[in-house]
């Protein structure tokens, strides 16, 4: 009982523009049981998150300006030249060094938290996801796999053994850490069910491409496939591929979707640079959702390249990204976009974000002229409505993308 | 099990070394408070359901957990028990007061006391 037998999702009476409380979050069948301390802290570290992007981001801005650029400059005898040089003179900057010491711890408690309850419950989620999942052939782990050095050489975003790791046999406890801190990190604006990049690309391509029936998706690096399930949703006679490398990611994920009632994607370990289980021109659609920047230059030249053989004449790749440092970009933002390449174990971020995507495209094999360029954002309205007014530039973690892609 | 598990892994250290910003001393007492403050917010939305179940209940109205005014015998215990908070959180200020003095009347480290007693066993 809340005293009053409302659901959260109520407006409230007190003038609030914040984030709403984590218990508007879905709960599908195996989101792991949380105490009331549990969602208590989901909520503080969220709230923390916030504060250091509205209130405490701008003084950084502020401290460049009147003083770390004027000193590097002085120093210099010049003006900076690139993101790097910006980057390396806040480092004398004690208000980018408290502002990024509060902004690591932060991911830090932010993975304690998520894995004290992942962990907590591992062996009950696994229970519950074994009953799900264990004799469906939606779900093909490869034991063998070898997991990518770009994912085993440090854990991405701080989050101890990754994507992959598993505690025992069966595990599940990284997918359920993966779910239950999404809410943290993006302050609530992927809606109700994590899913707002794929229902930000499921309305680009409706209104894109209204009359496309694609029949055959393939999606790449889906976690959990919170992205994906828009998708499998929007396009029920589809036949839905979700491609992890993290055995954890994928049998947590089977279970979330059927118990969310998708029940038309299946969910496959494997390294999508190379996928000759899948022939020539056999997709319509590939896709990944905040993938590329976790990568390495060799595994995504090889991605580039499978996504072209994989897909059928009139088939499209999509890739829902951060945007990339163009000249126009100021360097300050860049410098600060490229924070969570040095500081939150992002390594490829900073090389991603500054290579020409479209020469890599045609490199692949795509004409240029095919080229797809185009902004989505996540509608987190469902549960907070606020969001939409929030115009204050948090450099990579606000819900608006860059969608990049091309027609086969 | 899972508990024992949970202890153990919950706050596991990521692959990849991990990047000091501040004075590495300093860094640590930040991040030791910030878990603190951190703990203060959960326990105080603990606090805040309690008192609204309670007044949706019928047992306790907010407004009398508001206007509470204590008596004097509850206001001295409460002050008993703040006196004594302040101490135990500030044990170290009061201790490196104490050595001021204490250094003036030959306060010694035990590591210079054993080689006193040491040299006492042989003479």
């Amino acid at each position: 009982m809340d005293g009053s037998g409302e659901t959260p999702i109520v407006a409230a009476t007190v003038e609030f523009d914040g984030m709403p409380d984590s218990r508007v979050l879905g709960r599908h069948g195996v989101y792991p049981h949380t105490t009331h301390d549990d969602v208590a802290r989901i909520n503080f570290l969220a709230n923390l998150n916030r504060h250091l992007a509205l209130n405490v981001a701008p003084f950084v801005k502020t401290a460049w300006d009147k003083r770390a650029e004027p000193a590097a400059r002085a120093k210099a005898g010049r003006p900076v030249k690139d993101r790097h040089e910006v980057r390396k003179a806040l480092l004398d900057d004690p208000m980018f060094t408290t502002w990024s010491a509060l902004r690591r711890l932060t991911m830090e408690q932010r993975q304690q938290a998520g894995r004290w309850i992942a962990v907590r419950e591992a062996e009950t989620l696994a229970a519950k996801a074994a009953v799900l999942t264990k004799t469906d052939p939606r779900l093909s782990l490869d034991p063998d796999l070898k997991i990518p050095r770009y994912v085993s050489a440090v854990d991405h975003h701080c989050m101890p053994g990754s994507y992959h790791t598993e505690l025992f046999p069966g595990d599940v406890s990284a997918g359920a850490n993966y779910d239950v801190g999404g809410f943290i990190t993006t302050g609530g604006l992927l809606g109700r069910w994590s899913d707002g990049g794929g229902r930000a690309i499921v309305e680009w391509v409706k209104r894109e491409r209204p009359d496309w029936q694609p029949k055959r998706i393939l999606d790449i690096g889906a976690t959990l496939g919170q992205n994906v399930l828009p998708i499998a949703a929007a396009f029920p006679d589809a036949e839905v591929i979700a491609l992890d490398v993290g055995a954890p990611m994928l049998r947590y994920g089977l279970a979330r979707a059927k118990s969310l009632g998708i029940d038309n994607v299946s969910f496959v370990q494997a390294d999508a640079s190379s996928l000759p289980q899948f022939e020539d021109g056999s997709f319509d659609w590939v896709q990944t959702t905040m993938f590329l920047h976790e990568l390495s230059l060799s595994s995504m030249t090889a991605i580039f390249a499978e996504s072209h053989r994989l897909l059928k004449p009139g088939g499209v790749v999509l890739h829902v990204e951060q945007p990339q440092y163009t000249p126009d970009m100021p360097l300050y933002e860049q410098a600060m976009r490229d924070w969570d390449a040095f500081y939150n174990n992002e390594p490829f971020w900073s090389t991603l974000h500054e290579i020409d995507l479209d020469a890599r495209f045609v490199e692949a094999g795509f004409d240029r002229e095919k080229l797809i360029h185009d902004k989505v954002s996540a509608d987190a309205r469902d549960i907070f409505p606020a969001a939409a007014d929030d115009t204050v530039e948090d450099f990579g973690r606000k819900a608006a993308w860059r969608l990049v892609g091309a027609e086969r | 099990m899972s508990i024992a598990l949970a202890l153990a892994e919950a706050g596991r250290k990521p692959a990849g070394k991990r990047p000091y910003f501040l004075d590495a001393e300093v860094e640590r007492v930040l991040a030791i408070t910030m878990a603190a403050v951190q703990e203060l917010a959960v326990a105080r939305e603990r606090i805040d359901t309690l008192e609204r179940l309670l007044e949706a209940k019928g047992i306790v109205a907010r407004s009398e957990v508001e206007g509470f005014v204590p008596t004097a015998q509850q206001a001295a215990e409460r002050g008993l028990w703040t006196q004594e908070y302040l101490a135990r959180v500030l044990r170290i200020v009061q201790q490196e007061g104490e050595a001021i003095a204490a250094a003036d009347k030959g306060d010694l480290y035990s590591e210079e006391v054993a080689v006193e007693l040491t040299a006492d066993a042989h003479g």
